[in-house]
């Protein structure tokens, strides 16, 4: 098996999505095509020699060649996302190995049935590659984004999820507000419970393939209620992400 | 000095034991979960964990007969493949060993393949889950094992990659060759040593 080598990006734009999240879009001397939901490991290396690594999900399609786009939340006290939000600015080297994984991946296959994309926060990344793939591909399956934040702010890719789902009447934006919804909001304003699940996936035809991305809790919650819904449980795949609170 | 690094980074602090940290990876005093798909339910009526494949007689055991099988507390530093690690975890749990006495394997059994349920499976050679190296792990921290991180029962094999010691753990298939199971045929690493940083296939 070919290695996954490890090659020097350059920052080629970052844009500030919230006030916690940057994309920043790498351009790759070694671009390989990925699956959307794939991720790449990112490495920093200090002056001296000391090392830390992280694995960031692909928010590009791979109709955007030569570059990926990565988009990454501030952790408080998060010695990479901390130095990449305040030490990175464009024409910066960074140094990345990918794409990698294999299971939590939209497949061509499956563009033909319906979709149930389930993300909280920065969770958000790696389905935002699957529904702009969708869109290059001209895909028209059902598909539904069922996106958890906490305040008005914390939309990421707020513009491009309403453009999508204004251009094609097949994709569904469902934004849920669990702390601070916007004024005047009359949508979800509560955390993702099984009446949502059902209330989301009742005009479906047939079972959706289910992604389901986001902190810990909310993935376990989720993934647990689409059990509940009647889900079969080789449909839903998860990635989770920060500490379980318990 | 390093042929590339990124100006103005550095470590932000010492980590507590950092001869005990492999490379690539940072220390959490949290305990991330990482699973592929939901949390199974598994009531303990129904529970059972079985040792087959290479063995002179399958054995099987309910949840009462397992937890009537002798305990044993392990502190362990364990590493997960997703770069944390986490220092002097306590368990206690059933050591391998103490599951062996109760087969007789066959002299080609090398190879384990380890599969819960949820349809999870990852191998692991024998020799890695022997004198001492491995345990089913049935508490943590002093707790029940929580069921998101694996409960009832599951794998704990602390000196590889945390993707092989399975969560909900049914039981251990003896082989006599090595096959992939759900993360490494997805491209992981067949051995996962956190200390050469096995993460990959193409890391093997």
């Amino acid at each position: 098996m070919k290695k996954i080598q490890w090659q020097i990006a350059s920052v080629k734009a970052i844009v500030q999505e919230t006030p916690r999240v940057k994309t920043f879009t790498l351009q790759l001397p070694d671009w390989i095509p990925h699956l959307p939901g794939q991720h790449y490991d990112l490495r920093l290396t200090a002056e001296d020699g000391y090392q830390a690594e992280r694995s960031y999900s692909i928010a590009s399609p791979p109709e955007q060649t030569d570059e990926i786009d990565l988009t990454i939340e501030l952790i408080d006290d998060g010695e990479v996302s901390s130095y990449l939000h305040d030490g990175i600015t464009v024409g910066d080297p960074l140094e990345v190995r990918g794409p990698i994984g294999g299971y939590f991946v939209w497949k061509d296959t499956m563009a033909t049935e319906p979709l149930v994309l389930i993300a909280g926060g920065s969770g958000v990344v790696p389905l935002m590659a699957m529904l702009r793939h969708r869109a290059q591909i001209g895909a028209t399956n059902p598909t539904v984004l069922l996106f958890s934040v906490r305040m008005d702010n914390g939309v990421i890719y707020q513009q491009e999820l309403e453009r999508l789902a204004e251009q094609n009447t097949n994709f569904r934006l469902l934004l849920t507000f669990t702390r601070q919804p916007p004024n005047g909001w009359t949508g979800y304003q509560r955390r993702i419970d099984k009446e949502m699940l059902q209330e989301v996936m009742a005009p479906l035809n047939g079972q959706p393939n289910c992604f389901v991305c986001g902190p810990t809790l909310l993935v376990e919650q989720v993934a647990s209620a689409l059990v509940d819904v009647g889900l079969p449980f080789e449909r839903i795949r998860t990635e989770r992400f920060g500490p379980t609170g318990t | 000095m390093p042929s590339f690094f990124n100006k103005g980074f550095g470590r932000r602090r010492e980590p507590a034991a950092s001869d005990r940290i492999p490379p690539g990876q940072y220390e959490t005093r949290d305990f991330p979960v990482l699973t592929a798909g939901p949390t199974p339910r598994i009531p303990l009526t129904t529970w059972s964990f079985a040792l087959d494949g290479l063995v002179e007689t399958p054995m099987q055991w309910t949840w009462e007969q397992f937890n009537d099988l002798p305990h044993q507390s392990f502190t362990k530093d364990i590493h997960c493949v997703t770069k944390w690690t986490r220092l002097d975890t306590k368990w206690e749990g059933v050591s391998i060993d103490t599951l062996l006495e109760h087969v007789q394997l066959k002299p080609e059994a090398r190879y384990v393949m380890a599969y819960a349920y949820g349809d999870y499976t990852t191998n692991i050679p024998l020799d890695d889950l022997r004198h001492g190296k491995a345990f089913i792990g049935l508490r943590f921290e002093g707790l029940p094992l929580a069921p998101e991180h694996g409960g009832p029962a599951r794998l704990v094999v602390p000196h590889l990659y945390f993707w092989k010691s399975a969560k909900w753990i049914k039981g251990l298939r003896f082989m006599e060759s090595d096959k992939p199971g759900f993360w490494e045929r997805g491209g992981y690493s067949m051995y996962g040593d956190p200390w050469k940083e096995q993460r990959y296939r193409s890391d093997d």
